[in-house]
């Protein structure tokens, strides 16, 4: 009944099943047993379909702990380029960091998140752009369960009607309420180090018990 | 290898000894291998006689405090840029102390077997860990590196309590304020006032020469004998008495008694032959003497920023634990913790309004509400904020608004950084509904007080506990003026206060059992706050606005003053005096013991005695919510 799909299937790459594997795995109960993937990625623009990632920033975030050499950082090639959007990431076509191809960028992804928990601001935008960026190589979406530290923060906060919460919360936004240095802005990498201590920070206001606490 | 973070982490290193002796190629190499830890308040990093990590630490955010297991008294609080747990690293032995985020903290943990090599290497840092090591046995040569690496800062331990202070070396100021022989007087009282100093050292080609103090200039300049005009040499005491920078603190009071004078110089030899390294003044000997409220209160004062005046806030929470211990009533313990919570506000609203770049546009008040308005805060608690700035015409109120907004965001950053966690709710003046003229604020509490709902009621329990800390009292009475005034015209509102005042659950149940949550992150704790505090709080205010006083804040006081007004209820009324500073004791203890704001107490962990105190407080409770449901005839409303 669904003869392309069996056909498409058949020819997803190697790095593609293996990150499926880890799929097999259940996540674990306790919040501290949890690697989770905090991630950021700067974009020339805002459209899924015009616009490209520049750059994709990650760290893992373990029991409260941040590996400093296990953070992902890789800078994509570009064709596509948008002039005022370089301005605001400072990511020059030619800059000297050195470039690998979406694809490759995509590979090193797959095999750097595994089955963990993605965590970003705004994050849908981020796995949005990704997974945009998969179908563009033929390949599927990511599969991973993702976390929003806006929508999260916005739970610390009391629920009273007569003192407005705001609508969005930015990154800035809460850099400034957490007082993190926000020196790194608008680098992946940087973004994503922001956004991981405000998600800590957070997870320590609303204490969740167990994992599936945060993830409702 | 080099990435964003690493880069961030050699930046932050690099400020701080021993990284600082390192080079750029090292110490990159270094921040690679870093782990960054985040810590919950109170979680344990080490603890005593674990063998040690293969990581040593550095605090990049937050405070890490150094104790004896099982004891309360803490002997140092590690804050930014402290280094810590690397002796017994180096030294191959167990942990001698414990290590406890103070608060929710940041560490940057280091491998030893990546930093030893370079210890070794580098000269610099081989003498600054030996250095460092050293002083920690009492050692007072290296004063000027003491405790940076195991020991921990030097503020901290200023205010410290329980050592032995006489042997201890003593902290000078090390920014000398001198002057030539030829400066004229007139600049030289000038050059005092602007840094704030009691004392300027006249120096002769980079030698001390002589000194000036206030007294001089009272003696000898203002009682006529010499003109504003005439120069230093002329009223300046030569020659001065010098002393060697290793003085410990006994030697220095008695140097000072000895030849009768209130400062010293401190020279690099000792002699008069040798640069000048510091001064120590009358002051700073009693700074370091220690927890003393009038030291504290002056060092609030002379503070320039926060994380000086959140040292100094480190200092206050030793004072009051030591006055709980020693059971000094509560009522003055109170009066000087909110004293000194007062002035580091202000001092806070001083350094904010000094940093913007326009003076205030009009005049305007800085409110502090909730607890430090009633002067009940003894806990860094919740900063609850508001401020009232001057009518303005009408096109500039926008634009006037947006300058308190900037600066009331600005004043509860730094509040923040000492120590005052931001309302969850957002009451702070940073927020556009806190932060009106004087005019609007009128229109919003008419408006409260005519549309009584819960959540107005809610809003004018917190806000009509205001206190002025800074700026225009007059522009805050108005407001109390204008409040009673509308209160006067419909009364009904007393009655939508006090119903809300019953509105807390009850803290005891049929059996005279104790109440607990029962779910979320407080389950099967009691909560001390809103089921014994709040209700006799929130009595208290409606009895007092309804007796149209606005001067009283203070829980304890408006009851005293209720007595007072109230003959007839006098008993009761001194027993909720009583109750209220008996559960605010409560909750301060509790928070100091368990380090965190004292709301939920777990009752398992409480003696009997306690729990029986604390039952006793239930009774008055109930009373004083009876009489209020029959006086404003809550019944009514519910009907």
């Amino acid at each position: 009944m669904w003869p392309f799909s069996k056909k498409k299937q058949l020819e997803l790459p190697d790095f593609w099943w293996e990150y499926e594997e880890h799929f097999n795995e259940k996540l674990p109960e306790a919040i501290g047993e949890n690697t989770f993937v905090v991630l950021d990625t700067e974009t020339t623009g805002f459209s899924l379909t015009r616009d490209r990632m520049l750059c994709i920033g990650a760290l893992k975030l373990l029991d409260n702990n941040i590996v400093v050499k296990e953070s992902f950082e890789v800078y994509i090639h570009q064709e596509h380029y948008d002039s005022e959007s370089a301005e605001i990431h400072g990511i020059l076509k030619k800059s000297k960091r050195d470039l690998v191809s979406e694809l490759d960028a995509l590979k090193q992804f797959l095999v750097y998140v595994k089955n963990h928990i993605l965590v970003g601001h705004h994050v849908m935008f981020d796995i949005n752009m990704i997974n945009a960026a998969l179908k563009r190589n033929s390949l599927p979406k990511l599969k991973n369960k993702t976390l929003d530290t806006e929508s999260l923060y916005i739970r610390t906060l009391l629920i009273s009607t007569v003192v407005q919460k705001k609508e969005r919360y930015t990154l800035d936004d809460l850099a400034k309420k957490f007082s993190i240095s926000r020196k790194d802005r608008h680098t992946a990498l940087g973004d994503a180090f922001i956004t991981a201590i405000a998600f800590l920070r957070t997870i320590e206001k609303l204490k969740p018990q167990k994992i599936k606490d945060l993830l409702r | 290898m080099k990435n964003t973070i690493s880069e961030r982490i050699a930046d932050f290193l690099k400020n701080y000894p021993p990284f600082n002796a390192m080079e750029a190629k090292q110490l990159e190499q270094l921040s690679l291998e870093v782990v960054i830890i985040h810590k919950e308040t109170n979680t344990l990093v080490f603890s005593q006689n674990e063998s040690p990590h293969t990581h040593f630490y550095v605090v990049n955010k937050g405070a890490v405090a150094l104790s004896k297991a099982g004891q309360s008294q803490i002997l140092d609080i590690c804050d930014e840029g402290d280094v810590f747990g690397l002796r017994p690293l180096l030294a191959n032995e167990n942990y001698k102390l414990e290590a406890k985020a103070y608060e929710e903290t940041i560490l940057y943990a280091i491998p030893i077997k990546d930093f030893k090599p370079l210890a070794l290497e580098n000269k610099r840092i081989g003498n600054f860990l030996i250095e460092s090591f050293a002083s920690n046995t009492g050692n007072p040569y290296s004063i000027k590196h003491r405790g940076k690496l195991y020991g921990g800062n030097e503020e901290a331990e200023r205010y410290s309590t329980n050592k032995i202070l006489d042997l201890q070396p003593i902290k000078y100021s090390t920014d000398l304020i001198t002057c030539k022989e030829g400066t004229k007087i007139k600049t030289i009282a000038d050059l005092m006032t602007k840094h704030n100093v009691s004392s300027i050292l006249v120096e002769k080609d980079n030698l001390p020469l002589g000194i000036i103090t206030d007294k001089d200039l009272r003696k000898k300049v203002a009682t006529g004998l010499f003109p504003i005009t005439a120069m230093a040499k002329s009223i300046m005491s030569s020659p001065i008495i010098t002393y060697p920078k290793e003085l410990t603190l006994a030697q220095s009071q008695m140097a000072m008694m000895k030849s009768n004078i209130s400062h010293l110089i401190l020279t690099e030899d000792g002699t008069t032959e040798s640069k000048t390294v510091g001064i120590l003044s009358k002051h700073d000997i009693m700074v370091a003497v220690g927890n003393n409220p009038a030291v504290l209160l002056r060092a609030i004062k002379r503070a320039t920023d926060a994380k000086r005046l959140r040292s100094i806030r480190h200092g206050m929470m030793n004072l009051l634990q030591g006055y709980l211990d020693q059971n000094i009533p509560l009522g003055l313990v109170s009066k000087i913790i909110s004293e000194l919570n007062d002035a580091s506000t202000k001092q806070v609203v001083q350094i904010a309004l000094s940093k913007m770049e326009e003076e205030p546009p009009v005049k305007f008040t800085w409110l502090s509400m909730g607890s430090q308005g009633r002067g009940e805060q003894l806990l860094n608690t919740d900063q609850d904020n508001a401020i009232i700035f001057e009518d303005v015409l009408e096109e500039q109120l926008e634009e006037t608004r947006s300058y308190f907004l900037k600066l009331g965001e600005r004043i509860s950053k730094e509040l923040n950084t000492i120590g005052f966690e931001y309302c969850p709710a957002d009451m702070m003046a940073s927020n556009p509904s806190w932060c009106h003229s004087l005019t609007e604020w009128k229109n919003v509490t008419a408006h409260w007080i005519h549309n009584p709902g819960p959540d107005e009621i809610l809003l004018s329990s917190i806000f009509f506990d205001y206190n002025v800390t800074y700026g225009e009292k007059a522009l805050a009475d108005e407001l109390s003026h204008s409040i009673f005034d509308q209160a006067s015209h419909y009364p009904q509102f007393y009655t939508h206060l006090a119903s809300g005042a019953l509105q807390n659950p009850s803290p005891s149940g049929f059996f005279r059992d104790f109440l607990v949550e029962q779910d979320g992150e407080h389950k099967d704790f009691f909560d001390l706050k809103l089921r014994a505090l709040m209700p006799i709080i929130d009595a208290a205010r409606v009895l007092i606005l309804s007796h149209s006083i606005k001067s009283i804040n203070n829980t304890a006081e408006r009851y005293e003053k209720l007595a007072e007004l109230e003959p007839n209820n006098k008993e009761l009324y001194l027993a909720c005096s009583y109750a209220s500073k008996a559960l605010l004791k409560f909750r301060t203890k509790q928070g100091l013991l368990h380090n965190d704001s004292g709301r939920y107490i777990a009752l398992d962990k409480l003696n009997k005695e306690e729990k029986i105190k604390l039952k006793r407080t239930f009774k008055t409770v109930k009373d004083i919510q009876s009489l209020i449901e029959v006086r404003f005839q809550v019944k009514n409303l519910l009907r």
